[in-house]
């Protein structure tokens, strides 16, 4: 409840209503973001040691850094960093790179079924990621994929999916066909509040649909991409739930498969929390580091000279 | 002369633009550029169709025929009756609970977005930058990596494992924020705040009264993104529940299916879960599309 200012005259700014009125956003940030990040370090630094011969008592005491230490010398924990990469390489251009060709059509005046198009692509970012990862496992689990029924046809024999070669492009798969149309409405939004004399000036020009996309939409389109690319990234960095949905389909994917895998066994098999606690402030830094740099590098003005 | 000779390259260019019906050279682009919106939207389907074909399929059906053919021997009657009696009806608890956390989560959400994003657009006051600043670097925190700091918080001072525990986490959004912050700036201008503050009219009734019915376009978008993070969000429910009489769909259904590795038949089961979790987002969204304005989400982007 905010406090009520004093009577004001004139145009005079109220000084405590702006405090009031960020009041919950504070609290709350406090309490779920501040507070829990700063335990987690505390926790991080902490560990359960084995104290006295013979039986032992476990108790909590601080040891430093040698919980980072220990992870970051995790042969599983860079492995997983790697196969997250190559993920991420996999997720990111490709989603990206369709949302910006059905943005583009969408916008161009030459395709058809445009409204038909939009809203189907747009349609999977409706359905939550578990359960299109339940959809897309029983497409490729062999005994109720339709593409078993096309390869008994065909005679080629079976085809896994979910084997451990196919693993990166099904998990990866899954990501795209949910994030592309989010991505395609932002971008093709972007592209229909471009003034409309800029495109006129082009075709009097003589400019073609593919001229003008190349010429004229991509760069105005920079901004946008930009900050698709960010989002993209951080979430897939952060990869849980797909590869988690799949692995009771499949033994291809192992408990440490991607790093907040890592983190949750951690945490959650092994009842570690200081590992787990070291883990999420690794992965969580690391992805901040990251995205300020790219930010940094790639645009200044991505985020709003608004301050 | 001079506006004949002027004229004839602008005709000369319209008639030659890709956009004029007639030539061969349009048609073929038509089609190619027709063709891969529908491969797109025929792609997205898919699973969609999928999981329609294969609800309407018995148990022994789902693992026989051609997947993406329709059952006609009343499987999807006898899955959706399995599915109600699955534990005494809990799967119904788990759409209640998930209703429950996105339903009131995103309202409260929206709430504290608005005073938020209101309060950094309309008054100039210092650590106006510094809470700015704040917001924009919590927007590129990772949310996922956070859950597991959360749950530990949480489950130190006792409150793991309660509705709590999942409904408040999820109320704050930086995003949120900076989105209702770019919008109130555009759409209240400072003068109609003044003119309400020559009124009389206190702080607390000028947003109230003023500024909230000018934001309901931008209230609905983060209602919306916020509503399907909720409905979509795994991680944090799973850590911090261990009741499963508290779990929203997406847990509840991850954990049949983890079940199901060893007792097939629940697959059944989970599907017929799977098309009743996607059906109420999807006519929420076909429903809501012409009061939403994604302009807001791309424009803010642009800003």
């Amino acid at each position: 409840m905010p406090a009520s200012p004093p009577r004001w005259y004139g145009a005079r700014v109220p000084r405590i209503a702006p405090y009031a009125f960020l009041t919950p956003a504070v609290l709350l940030f406090l309490t779920f973001f501040a507070v829990p990040g700063g335990y987690a370090i505390c926790i991080s630094l902490r560990s359960a040691k084995v104290s006295g011969g013979g039986i032992g008592v476990r108790e909590e005491q601080f040891v430093g850094p040698e919980t980072y230490t220990r992870v970051l010398s995790d042969v599983e924990f860079w492995a997983g960093l790697g196969r997250m990469l190559a993920y991420a390489a996999i997720v990111v251009p490709v989603m990206l790179g369709l949302a910006l060709l059905f943005a583009l059509l969408l916008d161009s005046s030459v395709a058809r079924a445009r409204t038909f198009s939009r809203i189907s692509i747009f349609l999977p970012y409706a359905v939550p990621g578990v359960v299109a990862t339940l959809l897309w496992g029983f497409l490729y689990l062999p005994t109720t994929s339709p593409l078993t029924s096309l390869t008994d046809v065909m005679g080629t024999g079976t085809i896994n999916l979910l084997c451990s070669k196919a693993i990166y492009f099904s998990v990866a798969n899954v990501a795209v066909w949910g994030g592309t149309g989010f991505n395609m409405i932002i971008l093709y939004t972007s592209l229909r509040s471009v003034p409309s004399e800029i495109y006129d000036a082009a075709r009097i020009d003589g400019c073609g649909e593919w001229r003008m996309a190349r010429s004229i939409k991509i760069p105005l389109l920079t901004p946008a991409l930009v900050m698709t690319v960010l989002f993209s990234t951080i979430a897939t960095l952060q990869v849980f739930n797909e590869p988690m949905t799949l692995r009771p389909l499949t033994t291809s994917i192992s408990w440490t498969w991607m790093p907040m895998m890592k983190i949750y066994r951690d945490g959650f098999v092994n009842a570690d929390p200081y590992t787990a606690a070291a883990g999420a402030v690794i992965l969580a830094c690391a992805t901040l580091v990251l995205s300020l740099t790219a930010l940094r590098l790639v645009q200044r003005r991505a985020f709003g000279e608004d301050r | 002369m001079s506006t004949v000779a002027l004229s004839t390259p602008t005709a000369a260019g319209r008639a030659g633009r890709p956009g004029f019906p007639g030539t061969g050279h349009r048609n073929l682009h038509r089609f190619l550029a027709t063709g891969v919106l529908l491969v797109g939207a025929l792609y997205c389907l898919l699973p969609v169709l999928w999981v329609f074909m294969a609800a309407t399929r018995t148990r022994e059906e789902l693992f026989s025929s051609f997947s993406l053919a329709p059952g006609w021997n009343g499987g999807l009657w006898e899955n959706l009756r399995d599915l109600n009696d699955y534990r005494g009806g809990e799967f119904w608890r788990w759409a209640a609970n998930s209703v429950l956390y996105a339903g009131a989560g995103s309202v409260l959400s929206v709430l504290v977005s608005a005073a938020a994003g209101y309060a950094l657009a309309v008054y100039r006051f210092p650590g106006r930058g510094a809470v700015f600043s704040a917001v924009l670097g919590a927007v590129l925190l990772p949310q996922v990596a956070l859950a597991i700091p959360q749950y530990l918080f949480l489950s130190r001072i006792g409150l793991a494992n309660t509705y709590w525990s999942v409904l408040l986490p999820g109320i704050l959004s930086p995003y949120g924020i900076y989105l209702m912050r770019i919008y109130a700036s555009s759409a209240i201008p400072s003068e109609m705040v003044e003119a309400a503050r020559l009124d009389g009219a206190r702080e607390l009734r000028i947003f109230r009264s003023v500024a909230l019915p000018t934001l309901v376009p931008g209230l609905v978008t983060v209602f919306l993104l916020q509503f399907v993070a909720s409905w979509n969000n795994f991680l944090l429910p799973y850590v911090m529940l261990s009741d499963d009489r508290k779990y929203p769909m997406t847990v509840g259904l991850f954990t049949m299916l983890n079940q199901g590795a060893n007792q097939p038949a629940l697959y059944s089961l989970v599907i017929a879960g799977a098309l009743l979790a996607v059906l109420p987002l999807v006519a929420l969204f076909l429903f809501l599309q012409r009061f939403w304005s994604i302009d807001l989400v791309s424009g803010a982007v642009k800003s």
